[in-house]
C-alpha cells in the first residue's frame, strides 16, 4: 500500500507538468484550431524566467573587506549583490532564496507578452493553413526559441534551487499513519502539485464563471456561430493564447527546482504533452488534465523495480504504448468531443 | 527513355549528370584559397548529399503524394542501419546483402507501424508515428542494448563471425565494407593545378543507388498508384464513393517510403559501419520533413534539392567561426566590423540549428512550395516559360467535405 | 420488387427520431424523387443507403442484397454511385485524372499496386474517359485543373465520374443546390439525357420543385422522418397532405 502511494505521489509532479502544458495546448487547439508545436518552448521559457530572475537578483559588485587580506597580501574583496545594498542583507538574502516563487510575478507578464506576440506575429497567419503547415512552422519556431536560449544560457542544465524552507523532504508516510521512512517526499514536489492544482482550478473557474470564458467556450464549440453574433472572437483568442502561454510558463517556473532547466527541456516535455493531449482528447480541457495525471502516475509505476524486472524497458515506453492503445480503441481520446478531428 | 516521358527523362538525365560530375561541380574553389571552405566536393559530404536525398525522396512519396505527415520516419532509417551493421557482423562486408536485409527489415517495420498508424489520419497519424519512433528510440537506447549497442551504438568487432568473409584482415584489422572487392572508402584524387578533386567509390555507389531510387520515384509519380495517392490527398470521401478503399494505397506508400528510409540507413552504415540510436530520434525525423518542404513537397526534384541544401548549409555554416567572420568583414571600420560579426555570430558554428529553425519557418511562411516553387517564380519573373515539374497542384484548395 | 428496397428503417440520434418506419421501393430505370421540408430526414435516409450511417432497425436491399454494414466503397462496387450536395471531386487533379480514377476503380475492382506502369499508357481507359467527357460536353476542359472550374462544371465532372462506372443506381443529393438558374437548367437537361440514353435508376433528393417535376417519375414526400405519400408527380402537385407538410413548415 505504501509503495503504491509513493508511486502515485512520485507521478504527481510530472503529471502536474504534463497537465499544465497539455491544458494550454488543448486550449489553443480548441479555440484557435492550431496545433502548436512550440508550446514546449513556452514551458522552457518560463523555466528560464526563473533562471534569469535569480541571476538578476544575484548581480553583485565587489567591495573591500576591511582589515583582511588574501594570501598574497592584497586587500580582500567579496561580491555583494546589489539587492543587499537596496534591501539590507537579511531581506536581500531572503529575496534571492525565494527567487523561484518570485519569478512567478516576473513570468506572468513576460509569458503573456511572448504569447501575444507569437499569436499576432506568427500563428494568426496560419489559422487557415493545413495542420501540417501549423505543425511545421511552430516546430521551426520551437527550434529557434530553444537555440536562442542555448546561445545565451549555454547547453548545460542550470541548477535553480527552491527556497530553503522547502528544500528538504518529509516523512509523508508517517503523517498518513504508515511506518516511518516508507514514504519520503520532497516538500517542493508537494508545493508543485498544489500550485498546479491551483492553476488548473483557476483556469477552469475563469472559463466557467466569467463572460470572457463563456465566449471562449462557446467559440470552442462553434467558432463560426459565435463570430456571427458580432463578438470579436479573434481578440479574445489572442488573449487566450497569452493565457495558455502563461500557464505553460508558470509550469516551467515552478518546475525548475525539480529538474534543473536546460534548453531542450521544452522539446522533451512537448512530445509527451502532445501524447497527453491526444490521449485526453483533442480540445477537451478535463481530458487533458485527467490524461496528464494518469500518464504521469502510470509512468511512475512503470519505473518501479518490480515492474521493470518483469517487463524490461517498460518505463521508457509506457506513455507511448498507452497512447497507441487509446488512439486505436478510442479515437477521440478519453474525453474528446464528437466531431473534433476524429478521423 | 526507360518508359519515361520526355520531360521526366530530361530531369533524370540532368540529375545523373550533376551527380556524376559532383566532385568537380562542388569543388569550384582552389585548394588553400579563402573560398575553399565553401567547397563541398569531399567524399563524406557528397555521400551525405545522396544518402539524405534517398531518404527525402522516399519521404516525399508518402508526404508529398498522400499528405500524411509522418513524424517518425527516422525510425526506419535506424532500423536499416542496424540491419546493415548486423549483416556486416554476421555475413560479410559486402554491402549488397546488407542493403537487401535493411530494406526488407525496414519494410517489415513500416508495414507493422503503418498498419496501426494509418487507422487514424491528420494530426493523430503524426502523433502515432512519432510515438512509435520515440518508443523504438527509447528501446534501442536501453533494453535492446544487446541488439543495438545502446548508448555507444552498434559497432563492428574483431571477433565478429562474418561467415562468408573474414573476421579480420591479414593485418589484424576489422575489414571495411565493400562491393566485391571495391572498398567503399577508396578514393582517387585528381590534381589540376591548385584544384584537388576526389572520386570516392562509396560516393559513386550511393549515387547510383540514388539515381535508381529517383528513377523509381518518377515512375511511381506517373503511375496509376501515384495518381491514387494524390487522389487520397485531394479527397478521400470521393475516393470512397468511387469504390476504392484508400487504406491499402496509403499503407503501400508508407511501406515504400519506409523502405527508402531503410535503404538510406543501410548506405549510411556502408559508408561508416556503425549505427546509433540517435539516428532514430525525432529531431532526425523532423530533419527529413524539413528537407522535403525546403525542396518542394510533392515535386520530383524537390526532396533531392532540399536534402542537398540542408546538408550543405549544415556543413558549411557550422564550420564558420568568428575568425573567419572577422576575415570577411575586415574591410569595414573596426567598430562596425565588430558589430556585424556580433550580429552574425549566433547563427554560425554551433548556432547552425538556429539558422536551421529560421530557414524552416521562412520556408513554411514565405515559400510553401519550397525551392522548386521559388525557382519557378524566378523563372516566371524573367518571362521564361519553363515547363514546371511540380505535381502536387499546390495552388489548388480542396473543396471542404460536406 | 424494386431495385432498391427500404424496409421499416428507423434511425435515432439521441432523443431525436430522424427516421421512423421508412418504407420505400425504387423501381428499376425510373427516376424517384424524395422531397420534404427541412429536417424531414432526407439526408439521413440517403446516408443510410450509402453506408455512411447504419439504421437502428430495418433493412436496405439493393438488387436483393443487403447494403447494411458495408462500407461506402463496397456499396459503390455493388453499383450505387452518389453525387453530393457540394460537388466532391479531386480538386488537386486534372479533369482527365479525375475521370481516370473511377475507371481504374471499375477495372481493377480492388487494390492493385500499379506503381511502375504509366497512367499515360492506359490508352483504353483514356478513350473511355474522353467519350464520357464528350457526353457531358467537357472534352475541351480535359487538361484543366479541376479545382479552378465553375461550380456547374464541377457538378458535371462529378456526374461524369459517377456515370463512367456505369452504376445501376445514381443517388443525387440536391444536385442543383446553390446553382444559378442557367446551371440548374443545364443540369436538368443533362439528367434527362442520361435518363433517356442509359439503363439507370435515379434517386434524387431535391428542394427545387422545378427540378423535381421536370425529372421525377415517382415522388415520395418525407415529413418528420416518415413517408407521407408516394405517388406520381401529377397527383403529388395538389395533394392536401403535402401542402400541409410544407405550409406547416412555413408557419
Amino acid at each position: 500500500m505504501d509503495a503504491i502511494i509513493l508511486q502515485i505521489l512520485n507521478g504527481l509532479d510530472k503529471g502536474s507538468a504534463y497537465a499544465l502544458i497539455a491544458l494550454g495546448l488543448t486550449l489553443i487547439f480548441g479555440t484557435l484550431g492550431v496545433v502548436n508545436f512550440a508550446h514546449g518552448a513556452l514551458f522552457m521559457i518560463g523555466a528560464f524566467c526563473a533562471v534569469t530572475l535569480s541571476r538578476l537578483f544575484s548581480l553583485s559588485h565587489e567591495v573591500l573587506v576591511p582589515g583582511e587580506t588574501d594570501f598574497l597580501g592584497n586587500p580582500k574583496t567579496k561580491d555583494v549583490p546589489y539587492i543587499y545594498d537596496w534591501f539590507g542583507e537579511s531581506t536581500g538574502a531572503a529575496i534571492i532564496d525565494w527567487s523561484v516563487p518570485l519569478a512567478i510575478l516576473f513570468a506572468i507578464p513576460v509569458m503573456i507578452a511572448v504569447g501575444v506576440i507569437m499569436e499576432r506575429g506568427l500563428i494568426k497567419h496560419f489559422y487557415k493553413r493545413p495542420h501540417a503547415d501549423q505543425i511545421l512552422v511552430t516546430f521551426g519556431l520551437a527550434i529557434v526559441l530553444q537555440e536562442i536560449i542555448k546561445y545565451y544560457y549555454g547547453a548545460n542544465p542550470i541548477p535553480t534551487p527552491a527556497p530553503q524552507a522547502f528544500a528538504g523532504s518529509f516523512d509523508f508516510g508517517a503523517m498518513l499513519g504508515f511506518d516511518p521512512n516508507t514514504i519520503i517526499y520532497p516538500y517542493w514536489r508537494l508545493v508543485y502539485f498544489a500550485f498546479a492544482a491551483l492553476i488548473i482550478g483557476a483556469v477552469f473557474a475563469f472559463l466557467q464563471f466569467t463572460t470572457f470564458g463563456m465566449v471562449v467556450r462557446a467559440g470552442m464549440a462553434d467558432r463560426e456561430t459565435v463570430g456571427l453574433l458580432g463578438i470579436n472572437i479573434d481578440k479574445r483568442f489572442t488573449i487566450m493564447f497569452g493565457l495558455a502561454a502563461a500557464v505553460a510558463g508558470l509550469a516551467g517556473v515552478m518546475y525548475t527546482p525539480i529538474n534543473s532547466p536546460n534548453y531542450h527541456m521544452g522539446m522533451d516535455f512537448l512530445v509527451l504533452s502532445f501524447v497527453v493531449v491526444v490521449v485526453g482528447g483533442m480540445g477537451s480541457l478535463p481530458g487533458a488534465v485527467l490524461a496528464g495525471f494518469v500518464l504521469g502516475i502510470l509512468e511512475s509505476f512503470a519505473s518501479m523495480r518490480e515492474v521493470i524486472d518483469i517487463i524490461p524497458g517498460i518505463n521508457q515506453v509506457i506513455i507511448y504504448l498507452v497512447a497507441i492503445i487509446i488512439l486505436l480503441t478510442r479515437p477521440r481520446g478519453l474525453m474528446g468531443r464528437k466531431g473534433v478531428m476524429e478521423d | 527513355m526507360f518508359g519515361l516521358e520526355k520531360k521526366d527523362a530530361r530531369l533524370l538525365l540532368l540529375v545523373a549528370v550533376l551527380v556524376a560530375f559532383a566532385p568537380f561541380l562542388l569543388n569550384p574553389f582552389p585548394e588553400g584559397s579563402a573560398m575553399a571552405q565553401f567547397n563541398a566536393g569531399y567524399p563524406d559530404l557528397m555521400q551525405r548529399f545522396v544518402i539524405f536525398g534517398i531518404f527525402a525522396i522516399g519521404f516525399n512519396i508518402l508526404f508529398g503524394l498522400t499528405g500524411y505527415l509522418s513524424f517518425g520516419h527516422a525510425a526506419f532509417l535506424g532500423v536499416g542501419s542496424y540491419a546493415a551493421v548486423w549483416m556486416f557482423k554476421l555475413l560479410s562486408m559486402n554491402v549488397l546483402p546488407a542493403i537487401i536485409l535493411a530494406v526488407a527489415m525496414s519494410g517489415l517495420f513500416a508495414l507493422l507501424i503503418g498498419y496501426i498508424s494509418l487507422r487514424r489520419s491528420g494530426i493523430y497519424f503524426s502523433i502515432l508515428t512519432l510515438a512509435f519512433a520515440q518508443m523504438m528510440f527509447a528501446l534501442a537506447y536501453s533494453v535492446l542494448t544487446p541488439i543495438t549497442g545502446g548508448e555507444t551504438g552498434l559497432q563492428l568487432a574483431l571477433d565478429d563471425p562474418r561467415i562468408l568473409g573474414t573476421s579480420q584482415t591479414a593485418g589484424g584489422n576489422i575489414p571495411v565494407p565493400g562491393l566485391f572487392g571495391l572498398e567503399m572508402r577508396d578514393s582517387a584524387e585528381l590534381v589540376l593545378g591548385s584544384w584537388v578533386f576526389t572520386f570516392n567509390v562509396g560516393y559513386y555507389f550511393a549515387a547510383i543507388v540514388m539515381l535508381v531510387s529517383f528513377y523509381l520515384s518518377i515512375r511511381i509519380f506517373r503511375s496509376p498508384f501515384g495518381m491514387m495517392l494524390r487522389a487520397i490527398k485531394s479527397n478521400q470521401q470521393r475516393l470512397n464513393y468511387t469504390g476504392l478503399n484508400p487504406k491499402p494505397y496509403t499503407l503501400a506508400a508508407f511501406v515504400i517510403s519506409g523502405m527508402y528510409a531503410g535503404l538510406a540507413g543501410a548506405l549510411m552504415a556502408s559508408m561508416d559501419p556503425l549505427a546509433g540510436a540517435e539516428r532514430m530520434f525525432w529531431t532526425a525525423s523532423g530533419e527529413v520533413v524539413l528537407m522535403t518542404i525546403l525542396g518542394g513537397v510533392g515535386t520530383l526534384i524537390g526532396p533531392v534539392l532540399g536534402a542537398g541544401a540542408i546538408k550543405y548549409m549544415e556543413n558549411i555554416i557550422s564550420k564558420i567561426n568568428s575568425d573567419i567572420l572577422h576575415g570577411w568583414f575586415a574591410f569595414l571600420p573596426d567598430g562596425l566590423e565588430d558589430f556585424v560579426v556580433a550580429i552574425i555570430y549566433p547563427f554560425i558554428g554551433k548556432g547552425w540549428h538556429l539558422t536551421l529553425g529560421l530557414i524552416f519557418m521562412g520556408v513554411v511562411i514565405f515559400l510553401p512550395g519550397g525551392l522548386v516553387e521559388g525557382g519557378q517564380r524566378i523563372a516566371a519573373l524573367f518571362g521564361r516559360k519553363k515547363a514546371s515539374d511540380d505535381d502536387s497542384g499546390k495552388s489548388a484548395k480542396t473543396e471542404p467535405a460536406e | 420488387m424494386g431495385i432498391l428496397e427500404v424496409k421499416d428503417v428507423n434511425k435515432r440520434f439521441g432523443g431525436l427520431q430522424a427516421l421512423g418506419d421508412v418504407n420505400l421501393s425504387v423501381k428499376e430505370n425510373t427516376c424517384h424523387a424524395i422531397i420534404g421540408p427541412n429536417g424531414a430526414g432526407k439526408s439521413t435516409l440517403l446516408n443510410c443507403l450509402v453506408g455512411k450511417l447504419i439504421p437502428d432497425t430495418g433493412s436496405v436491399l439493393f438488387d436483393g442484397n443487403s447494403v447494411l454494414g458495408r462500407t461506402p466503397f463496397e456499396i459503390c462496387q455493388m453499383g450505387i454511385s452518389r453525387v453530393f450536395q457540394t460537388p466532391e471531386i479531386f480538386g488537386d487533379l486534372s479533369v482527365m485524372e479525375n475521370m481516370m480514377i473511377p475507371l481504374f476503380a471499375k477495372r481493377d475492382g480492388a487494390f492493385r499496386l500499379h506503381a511502375i506502369e504509366s497512367v499515360a499508357s492506359e490508352a483504353e481507359l483514356r478513350t473511355d474517359a474522353e467519350r464520357m467527357l464528350e457526353e457531358v460536353n467537357m472534352l475541351d476542359k480535359a487538361n484543366m485543373h479541376s479545382a479552378a472550374m465553375s461550380r456547374g462544371d464541377k457538378r458535371r465532372l462529378e456526374m461524369a465520374m459517377c456515370l463512367v462506372q456505369n452504376p445501376r443506381l445514381l443517388l443525387l443529393d440536391e444536385p442543383t443546390a446553390g446553382m444559378a438558374r442557367a446551371d440548374t437548367n443545364n443540369t436538368i437537361d443533362l439528367l434527362k439525357e442520361i435518363k433517356e440514353k442509359r439503363d439507370i435508376t435515379i434517386a434524387i433528393i431535391e428542394h427545387d420543385m422545378h427540378v423535381v417535376f421536370s425529372l421525377a417519375d415517382r415522388i415520395t414526400v418525407l415529413a418528420q422522418g416518415t413517408p407521407l405519400v408516394e405517388d406520381s408527380p401529377e397527383n403529388i402537385k395538389g395533394h392536401p397532405k403535402v401542402k400541409e407538410a410544407y405550409l406547416g413548415e412555413a408557419a
